[in-house]
């Protein structure tokens, strides 16, 4: 069984800090939800808010379309994979994985039985009269997630629960718990401050800073599309202009920044504010950014090439643009040609007004 | 082990290193070894004054471990059954007190580590404390006084109409009891408060995530925890309660002589000092091996205990 999350209106506090406000968040039944956004924004209230270690100062949250206001974290659909995993120590691997089982009151066979199946799906078979102590961080975390499937829930919520692992395993881990998401159906709620686990895994993201939602939407839109500048700058890298709006059209906006007048898209949604006259933000993308030699495009920058870095795949070049103190960011891919620029050049950096979005100032991700 | 000892030495300097040596060899060997080598040594000879100490007439002999068990020859009982008795009982009632303090203290030190923040916590743990800055003697007058026929306890039942006479608490044991609970109570709660506190609070509410009532959190998770912590206080508890001395003697009613007691009187009243040794060799074989029993029954090494 699965079943949807609906948070309805909710806010959290504690005394004068609001850890989340009015988050409105439907979350379908069977997707891999992750909620992103920096520390401390809000992302592990929220979690236990929807599985009941704590409950929201106003609002609602529903799953499968019932208020769950007073019901405890026991007796909810829910069950949580924790940051540390908090498997029990001084219980073996299968004890572990059939404690649900043993608190409904499941005769030992039948647990035995059911925690072979799961160390089974998890890839772990004949392995449960160790100790926990005895496993790898990888096979510990793949036991945490039997554990919580034991429990049957109809939502699974998970929180930051690669972040112990190194990169390899990590990466790894990415491609099995969707895996695992996608065998056992039922809704995927995870919490991370890592965009790249957010955008590989997940059928929808939430970006979220200082208890704010920013944006809901598939990765691809979260990139490509961002809504408000906060999401423009924490997803991915991108290079900033600041100025004026001058010009708005339906689907463009002509910003007056010091290095020129740029013509971006402007932000959909909660970003869809703007009117000339305002401050506004233009971002371009690293890999949107292109020389340029007399070529027609829609913006033009003069640049000085200030520091370049030879990454492999791709360049990596650093720019001082004409009319703005902050450093411009170019990627380019290698492909096998030379590259034929100096440090110190002068050169023209020019950018499609397709790629580059322009967003009201606000928020920024911290650097 | 040489290595070892060169390390200590040019870690601590040679002074020091000699004086931490010395002082706990001293220790050791002054007031823990030696004073218990004397009475083990005592408690096989026959009782004789003094002046006679190293002569003949003190040889070895094992009547006051017989006399614990069969009695004097002019006893027409097969058996010494009033030491045997006041012996049963104070061990029962030892093991009794150790439960109480056990069923009182867990929740209390569970409450402290985990639920209890800040300055309630602080608050609770002086309310725990400073009661003890009160000398031994002077707690057991007070509880005396408290459950005395005219003590509050019994004016507070006669007022509210519980009771229409004064319950004479002292003579059913009850004052005892309660001041043998209350004495040790502290060496119950702080090495099961160090247990539980080191638990991982995701641990409890990962039990409950998953379903788990609270018992069932505690039987599975805290309490397995918490079980070297929870061996150490009852040891600790049920040493101190089984060789106590103050408390019987000023709570106890007429009739409930208590080991110790009778091990005093050998010493003090009948001058006999072999007998005493050997019932206090008696009660500390039976407390270690009482211990020992339970450490193994709920599988705690002595290596935990100590943590």
């Amino acid at each position: 069984m699965s079943a949807d999350v609906q948070l309805d209106q909710v806010w959290i506090r504690f005394g004068d800090f609001v850890a989340a406000r009015d988050v409105n968040i439907h979350i379908q039944e069977g997707e891999f939800f992750s909620f992103l956004g920096p520390s401390g924004c809000g992302k592990t209230t929220l979690l236990r808010a929807v599985s009941g270690f704590s409950e929201p100062s106003e609002g609602r949250v529903l799953i499968g379309g019932q208020d769950m206001a007073g019901i405890g974290p026991n007796k909810r659909p829910t069950a949580l994979i924790f940051q540390n995993l908090a498997l029990f120590p001084l219980m073996t691997v299968w004890e572990n994985i059939a404690f649900s089982l043993e608190v409904r009151g499941v005769g030992k066979e039948e647990r035995r039985k059911r925690a072979e199946e799961l160390l089974e799906l998890i890839a772990l078979p004949d392995q449960g009269e160790k100790m926990v102590s005895e496993l790898s961080g990888g096979q510990k975390q793949r036991v945490a997630i039997a554990r919580a499937l034991a429990a049957e829930p109809d939502v699974l919520l998970l929180d930051e629960p690669l972040s112990a692992l190194d990169l390899k395993l990590r990466q790894h881990m990415r491609t099995e718990l969707r895996a695992i998401q996608q065998r056992v159906g039922i809704t995927f709620i995870y919490i991370t401050h890592d965009q790249g686990e957010a955008l590989t895994m997940s059928d929808h993201v939430a970006v979220m800073s200082q208890g704010v939602i920013q944006q809901v939407a598939d990765g691809n839109t979260i990139y490509d599309h961002p809504e408000t500048a906060f999401v423009a700058s924490f997803v991915g890298e991108n290079n900033l202009f600041k100025g004026k709006v001058s010009e708005l059209a339906e689907d463009y906006a002509v910003v007056d920044t010091p290095s020129g007048a740029l013509r971006a898209r402007r932000a959909k949604g909660k970003g869809d504010t703007l009117s000339r006259g305002d401050e506004a933000f233009v971002f371009i993308r690293p890999e949107s950014l292109k020389f340029i030699n007399g070529s027609e495009v829609d913006n033009r920058v003069k640049a000085k090439i200030k520091q370049q870095e030879f990454e492999g795949s791709f360049w990596q070049v650093f720019f001082d643009v004409v009319g703005s103190d902050r450093s411009v960011k170019l990627s380019s891919v290698n492909d096998g040609a030379a590259f034929g620029h100096n440090v110190g050049d002068q050169v023209d950096l020019g950018f499609s007004a397709d790629r580059a979005i322009a967003t009201p100032v606000g928020e920024l991700a911290a650097e | 082990m040489v290595a070892y000892w060169q390390d200590f030495f040019r870690r601590n300097g040679t002074a020091l290193a000699l004086y931490l040596l010395i002082s706990v060899a001293c220790w050791m060997l002054l007031m823990i070894i030696m004073p218990q080598i004397f009475m083990l040594d005592f408690s096989f000879r026959t009782n004789v004054p003094p002046p006679l100490w190293g002569t003949e007439a003190h040889g070895y002999t094992l009547e006051h471990y017989q006399y614990m068990v069969y009695g004097s020859a002019q006893s027409t009982d097969s058996y010494n059954f009033v030491d045997l008795s006041v012996f049963g009982r104070t061990i029962l009632t030892a093991i009794l007190v150790t439960l109480i303090d056990l069923a009182l203290c867990y929740p209390v030190a569970y409450y402290l580590a985990h639920v209890a923040t800040g300055g309630w916590a602080r608050l609770m743990v002086m309310a725990l404390i400073v009661p003890f800055w009160v000398n031994e003697l002077l707690r057991a007058f007070a509880f005396k006084i408290m459950f005395g026929s005219t003590g509050i306890i019994n004016n507070f039942l006669i007022a509210v109409g519980i009771l229409d006479q004064p319950f004479d608490f002292i003579r059913n044991s009850v004052a005892l009891y309660s001041g043998l609970s209350y004495a040790y109570i502290l060496l119950m709660i702080f090495p099961i408060y160090n247990a539980v506190e080191s638990l991982d609070k995701n641990q409890i509410e990962a039990a409950r995530d998953l379903g788990s009532p609270w018992w069932r959190i505690h039987w599975r998770v805290v309490i397995p925890h918490a079980k070297p912590g929870i061996t150490s206080g009852c040891t600790m508890v049920f040493m101190l309660t089984a060789g106590a001395l103050a408390a019987p003697q000023i709570l106890g009613g007429p009739s409930s002589l208590w080991f110790t007691q009778i091990i005093y009187q050998a010493f003090n009243q009948a001058g006999n000092w072999a007998r005493g040794s050997a019932y206090a060799i008696i009660l500390l074989a039976t407390c270690i091996i009482f211990v020992l029993c339970m450490m193994k029954i709920f599988k705690v090494k002595l290596g935990e205990i100590a943590r």
